[in-house]
């Protein structure tokens, strides 16, 4: 890895994503627009409302950050971008820790606006301090990268690609105690929930949520979402061959 | 003259097909060759089995004394796919720009090598809004950047108008008094007179190796598009 290359690579990304304006615009509206569908869906139940906001924050980065990685990383390994910056000083780590930056950033951005909007705008509340919210939201963030950069291997089209969205994330939105606390879960699918990433974030959430201060579960969630973000990224790393057939 | 690349024996396979089946050959430095052949014939396989991008069933391919596609390599070697690959949606400067700093080059090689490809009006523009063969310009600069010292180049005059075409063979002959070795494939004949060098292919298998001259001799014709076919004619011939 080379620091010059991995930053060109990080501001090549950032550009990329700079031309396209209307991409930025719903990056930033669309949670917008949906923490406020679900503030007028519960407007007499505070708790609830509370309670799910909290949630989609952590959500909407690890959705939207999949898709744009697996169909970005797509695209370089199908236009032969990638074959050519194999023949280059490039390393595949420039590339992936490129991505994982340019998309952090990104979130952290989207992050804050979307807490800012909720907190501000729709009155959410949390016992634990909104800083807390956006670094989980951005460490989701990383990991879509991560697993969008590991899906875009297995597909050979964008239909494909886009297609990996709801296998990968509808078992985790459906499994992360969103919908039934996971301690309720039948034991088969709690178990199925310990594996998945999502439940960790989401716990995490829940934490700032809950407490005043930043708690131990707090941060074991977060350890556990970055150590799964490591190996994602580690398993990324090996679909990006050099030499293709 | 010194060797710059050595095929001994590759034989590629691509689908389950062999498509190289034990080609060898000798490619001196400082020299413009062309590698002539129909679409299919393994010009484009060859090409990436020498950038080492290709994965090869057996034989080898040696670079600068190399074997092809080693770290050291990717400093000197520069390769321009058969369609082009660069960013839509970055300008042709971003464009550009990010390749060079692959290399840790700077402004100023950028602005002249986008002005040797003729895109210098262009610079601004995303290179999704520009016209076919400006876009596979804006690809051959991202190569050209790095000002590398073996050109792979895969059909880069496909596309241009005769001017362009005429005004990017004398760069490829400049970058080869230079010292560099520039390997460019083509399936247009009247390009063929413009290569110290000639390597037909066909079927995967090599059916002429030498300079144009020799090679219109070897057929009894001063005409390279009929030299091949009385050569292509007698291969089959003597396969038969």
């Amino acid at each position: 890895m080379t620091l010059r290359i991995l930053a060109s690579t990080t501001r090549r990304i950032l550009n990329q994503l700079r031309h396209d304006r209307r991409t930025i615009a719903m990056l930033l509206v669309l949670p917008m627009i949906l923490l406020s569908l679900i503030y007028f869906m519960w407007d007499d139940n505070s708790a609830l409302f509370n309670r799910v906001a909290l949630i989609l924050l952590g959500i909407f980065p690890f959705i939207i950050m999949f898709l744009i990685t697996s169909i970005t990383v797509l695209r370089e390994r199908t236009s032969g971008t990638l074959e050519r910056l194999f023949t280059t000083p490039l390393g595949k780590l420039d590339l992936l820790f490129g991505y994982g930056l340019a998309f952090g950033l990104v979130a952290a951005v989207q992050g804050a606006v979307a807490s800012g909007y909720a907190y501000w705008v729709l009155g959410m509340e949390t016992r634990g301090v909104g800083g807390y919210v956006v670094l989980i939201a951005v460490a989701n963030a990383v990991l879509g990268v991560a697993l969008g950069l590991l899906c875009s291997a297995f597909a050979r089209t964008e239909f494909q690609a886009v297609q990996f969205m709801p296998l990968v994330v509808i078992p985790q939105i459906l499994l992360c105690g969103l919908f039934v606390p996971r301690d309720e879960m039948a034991g088969w699918l709690e178990a199925i929930s310990d594996v998945m990433p999502m439940s960790y974030s989401v716990e995490a959430l829940t934490e700032v949520g809950a407490n005043v201060e930043a708690t131990t579960t707090m941060w074991r969630d977060l350890g556990i979402v970055a150590g799964i973000v490591a190996v994602a990224l580690a398993l990324g790393a090996a679909t990006l061959r050099r030499r293709t057939p | 003259m010194q060797t710059a690349i050595q095929v001994s024996d590759l034989v590629v396979e691509r689908g389950g097909k062999e498509v190289l089946h034990g080609i060898s050959t000798q490619i001196e430095q400082g020299v413009v060759t062309g590698l002539l052949g129909p679409s299919g014939s393994g010009k484009t396989t060859l090409m990436r089995a020498i950038v080492g991008v290709q994965i090869v069933k057996s034989g080898k391919v040696t670079v600068l004394g190399q074997p092809a596609g080693s770290n050291e390599l990717r400093h000197t070697v520069g390769y321009l796919t058969q369609s082009p690959s660069v960013y839509p949606d970055l300008t042709v400067l971003e464009n550009v720009k990010y390749f060079a700093s692959l290399y840790g080059l700077g402004q100023d090689v950028v602005t002249e090598t986008i002005e040797h490809v003729g895109l210098a009006e262009q610079t601004g523009q995303l290179v999704r809004t520009l016209s076919g063969g400006q876009h596979s310009r804006a690809s051959l600069a991202c190569t050209l950047v790095s000002r590398p010292s073996l050109l792979v180049l895969d059909e880069p005059t496909i596309g241009q108008d005769p001017v362009l075409r005429d005004e990017l063979w004398k760069r490829f002959r400049d970058l080869a008094n230079d010292g560099a070795t520039v390997i460019v494939s083509s399936h247009v004949m009247d390009e063929a007179n413009r290569c110290d060098h000639l390597l037909l292919i066909r079927d995967g298998s090599v059916i002429a190796d030498d300079t144009p001259a020799a090679v219109k001799a070897a057929a009894g014709t001063d005409d390279l598009d009929e030299a091949f076919l009385t050569l292509i004619r007698e291969t089959e011939t003597v396969n038969r």
